[in-house]
C-alpha cells in the first residue's frame, strides 16, 4: 500500500474492495508518517491511540453494513492550534508545551463523525503568527519540495504533510493567508472558506474577526470533501453562519465556460517574473476553458497590509492576555507578586513574533491612539470589503497570485519583520473581506518551486470557487 | 521617530510582558518601522465611512441565542488539569491581599 499517493477516493475504494481495513491503513499511515517526519518536522506529535480507536470504529461500522461516513478511514493531520481532547495542543508555543485540552474543537468532532482518522498534530508558527513556520518553539518545518526552504506559514506543517504524503488531507487555520500561502509554497490545494462557514469553537483564538479553519488536500475534490464535512452552523460558535451548506461535490462537475473572471491590476505589479509568468499561463488556461477574463481594480489594496496588521495585532493582544501563568500549564519560577508572575511568565514564554504583535496591538489600542490606528483600520476595512462587493457585481471570480514569490530560504526573512508582513499582501484582503478564497497549484519555477494561483469568490460561493479550481486543475494537469 | 523607548516600556506594562533591555531596543526599532508604514492609512479620508468590526452575515436578530437549558460543563478536575499550581479545587496564585 502506497499511502503517500492516496486520495480520499483511493481510501474509499481500498476499503470497499477490502484491499485494506481502516485499522491496517491507519497503522501503515502512522508508520510511514513517523518514519518520514524527521525530514520536515511537520508533525509535532502523533495520536496513535485516538487514530486506532477511530479506525476500529470505521471497521466495525463496515462490518455491520453501516455507512462509515464520507471521510471513512482517511488519514488526517490537524494543525496544533486546533484543540483535540486528550491530545497535546501546543500552538507551537513554549507556553503550551504540555497543554492537554479538555475538549475537542467542533471541526475535529465533525471530522471524526465523518470517519476521518486523526494521525497527529502539525507544526505551525507560534499561535499562528508568521508566514514561514520559523516562529515555532519546536523548530522550523522544511518544505518537502525543497528542504532548504520554508513551507510557508503559519500552517506550514499541515501544508507539508499533505505535500509529503504523510497525511491525505489536513486542517489548517487562516487569519491572513496562513492556509493559502503555505499551500502555494508546497504545491497543494488550500482553502479559506467564507468567514463563519466553519465553526471556530476550539480553534485557539489569534484574531477573532479574521480567524478561519480550512482544508489542505492534494486535489480540489478532496479539499471540497473535507470542507463539506466540517462546514455549517454550530451553536457553540455564535459567529458561525446559518446559511445552508450546499453539496460541493456536485458543483465540481458544472461548466466554467462563460464564467466572468476579474484580474485585479493591483495584484500583478510586484511579482517575481517567474511567478508572474506562471500565473499568466494559468490565466491562459482559464481563457481556453471559455472563461471571460477582464482586468478589474481593487483600489484600496495598497492599504490592506496596514489595515490588517493593526486589526490582527489589536485582537491578538487581547486574545493572548489569557496566557498569564494561572490556567495554562506554564508559570515562571520568578513569581514574588501576582504582577511579576504575569509579566515573567509571558516574557519568558512568548517568542519574539508574539511579543512584537502583543506590543503593536497594545500600542494601537492604548489611550490616545485608538482612534488614529484601530478605529481608522476598521474604517479602511470597510473600504476593502466594498472593493470586493463592487468587483463581484461584474465578475464571478477573482484570480490573483497567492504570493509575490515562491518559497524562500530558511532564515532569509526572519530578521526583517516588516518585509515578512509585506509578503502577505495578496492573501490578507480575502480575510479582511471574509470571502472564500483558495490556492490551487499553478506550475513550478525553473528551480522546481511550486507557485499557487488564488481564486476568490462571493461570500458563501465556495461551490463556484471549487468548480473553477477543479476545471483548472483538470485542464492544467500539473 | 514614531515611538520612544519609554513608550515601549509603558506598552510592555500594558501587555504584561517582562522585556530585557536588548528586547526593548530591538522592539523599538521594529515598531518604529511598522508604525511608519502603517501611517499610510492617513492618506485615506474615512470621515464618512462606518467602521467594521467583523463580517456579518444575514441572520435573525435573536438567531444566535440558543435555548437556555442546563448542560454539563467542564468539571472542576478537568478545568484544573492544566493548572501550573492547583490546590483545594482552585487555581493558586501569589498572595494579593495582605492581612
Amino acid at each position: 500500500m502506497n499511502v503517500a499517493a492516496l486520495t480520499i477516493d483511493g481510501v474509499r475504494e481500498g476499503l470497499a474492495k477490502k484491499r485494506f481495513s481502516a485499522v491496517e491503513l491507519t497503522c501503515e499511515a502512522l508508520r510511514f508518517a513517523e518514519a518520514e517526519n524527521p525530514k520536515t518536522n511537520a508533525f509535532l506529535h502523533f495520536s496513535p491511540e485516538r487514530a486506532l480507536a477511530a479506525a476500529r470504529n470505521v471497521d466495525e461500522k463496515l462490518a455491520r453494513g453501516e455507512d462509515p461516513g464520507p471521510l471513512a478511514g482517511v488519514p488526517v493531520a490537524v494543525k496544533d492550534v486546533i484543540l483535540t481532547r486528550g491530545v497535546k495542543t501546543t500552538c507551537g508555543s513554549r507556553l503550551l508545551a504540555d497543554y492537554i485540552p479538555p475538549y475537542d474543537a467542533t471541526a475535529v468532532i465533525r471530522l471524526e463523525q465523518a470517519g476521518g482518522i486523526i494521525l497527529g498534530k502539525t507544526n505551525c508558527d507560534e499561535f499562528a503568527m508568521g508566514s514561514s513556520t520559523e516562529n515555532s518553539a519546536f523548530g522550523p518545518v522544511r518544505n518537502p519540495v525543497a528542504p532548504d526552504r520554508v513551507p510557508g506559514g503559519s500552517s506550514g506543517g499541515s501544508a507539508a504533510v499533505v505535500a509529503q504524503g504523510t497525511a491525505v488531507v489536513a486542517l489548517g487555520s487562516d487569519t491572513g493567508g496562513s492556509i493559502r500561502q503555505p499551500a502555494s509554497f508546497c504545491g497543494v490545494v488550500g482553502v479559506t472558506p467564507t468567514y463563519g462557514r466553519v465553526s471556530r469553537y476550539g480553534l485557539t483564538a489569534f484574531a477573532s474577526s479574521l480567524d478561519h479553519i480550512g482544508p489542505f488536500a492534494r486535489n480540489v475534490k478532496d479539499a471540497a470533501r473535507l470542507l463539506q464535512a466540517i462546514a455549517g452552523r454550530d451553536e457553540m460558535d455564535s459567529t458561525s453562519a446559518f446559511a445552508p451548506v450546499p453539496d460541493y461535490l456536485s458543483s465540481l462537475d458544472g461548466k466554467v465556460k462563460g464564467m466572468r473572471i476579474g484580474l485585479p491590476q493591483e495584484y500583478f505589479r510586484d511579482l517575481t517574473s517567474e511567478t508572474g509568468g506562471l500565473i499568466a499561463q494559468g490565466v491562459d488556461v482559464l481563457k481556453r476553458l471559455g472563461c471571460a477574463v477582464t482586468e478589474i481594480s481593487l483600489p484600496h489594496t495598497d492599504y490592506a497590509i496596514s489595515c490588517y496588521y493593526i486589526i490582527c495585532t489589536a485582537e491578538a493582544s487581547s486574545n493572548l492576555a489569557r496566557y498569564d501563568g494561572v490556567r495554562y500549564t506554564t508559570r515562571s519560577s520568578a513569581t514574588q507578586t501576582l504582577a511579576d508572575m504575569y509579566r515573567n511568565t509571558r516574557g519568558e514564554g512568548f517568542g519574539a513574533e508574539c511579543k512584537r504583535r502583543i506590543m503593536l496591538g497594545a500600542y494601537v489600542l492604548s489611550a490616545g491612539y485608538y482612534d488614529a490606528y484601530y478605529l481608522k483600520a476598521q474604517k479602511v476595512r470597510t473600504l476593502i470589503y466594498r472593493d470586493f462587493l463592487n468587483a463581484f457585481e461584474s465578475v464571478d471570480a477573482i484570480v490573483t497570485p497567492v504570493s509575490p514569490f515562491p518559497a524562500f530560504r530558511l532564515g532569509e526573512k526572519v530578521n526583517d519583520p516588516l518585509q515578512m508582513y509585506l509578503s502577505d499582501i495578496f492573501t490578507i484582503t480575502g480575510d479582511l473581506a471574509g470571502i472564500p478564497c483558495m490556492s490551487v497549484p499553478c506550475g513550478k519555477t525553473a528551480e522546481g518551486l511550486p507557485v499557487g494561483m488564488q481564486i476568490l469568490t462571493r461570500h458563501f460561493a465556495e461551490g463556484e470557487m471549487f468548480r473553477l479550481a477543479g476545471a483548472f486543475e483538470k485542464a492544467a494537469a500539473f | 521617530m514614531k515611538i520612544t523607548e519609554q513608550e515601549v516600556r509603558y506598552v510592555a506594562g500594558l501587555g504584561n510582558l517582562r522585556l530585557t533591555d536588548e528586547e526593548i531596543v530591538k522592539l523599538r526599532a521594529d515598531l518604529d518601522e511598522i508604525l511608519t508604514h502603517i501611517g499610510k492609512l492617513n492618506e485615506l479620508d474615512t470621515a464618512n465611512v462606518e467602521p467594521m468590526a467583523q463580517v456579518l452575515h444575514e441572520a435573525g436578530e435573536t438567531a444566535t441565542l440558543r435555548e437556555d437549558s442546563p448542560r454539563p460543563g467542564t468539571s472542576n478536575s478537568e478545568a484544573l488539569a492544566n493548572a501550573p499550581l492547583p490546590g483545594a479545587g482552585y487555581f493558586k496564585v501569589p498572595k494579593v491581599i495582605e492581612r
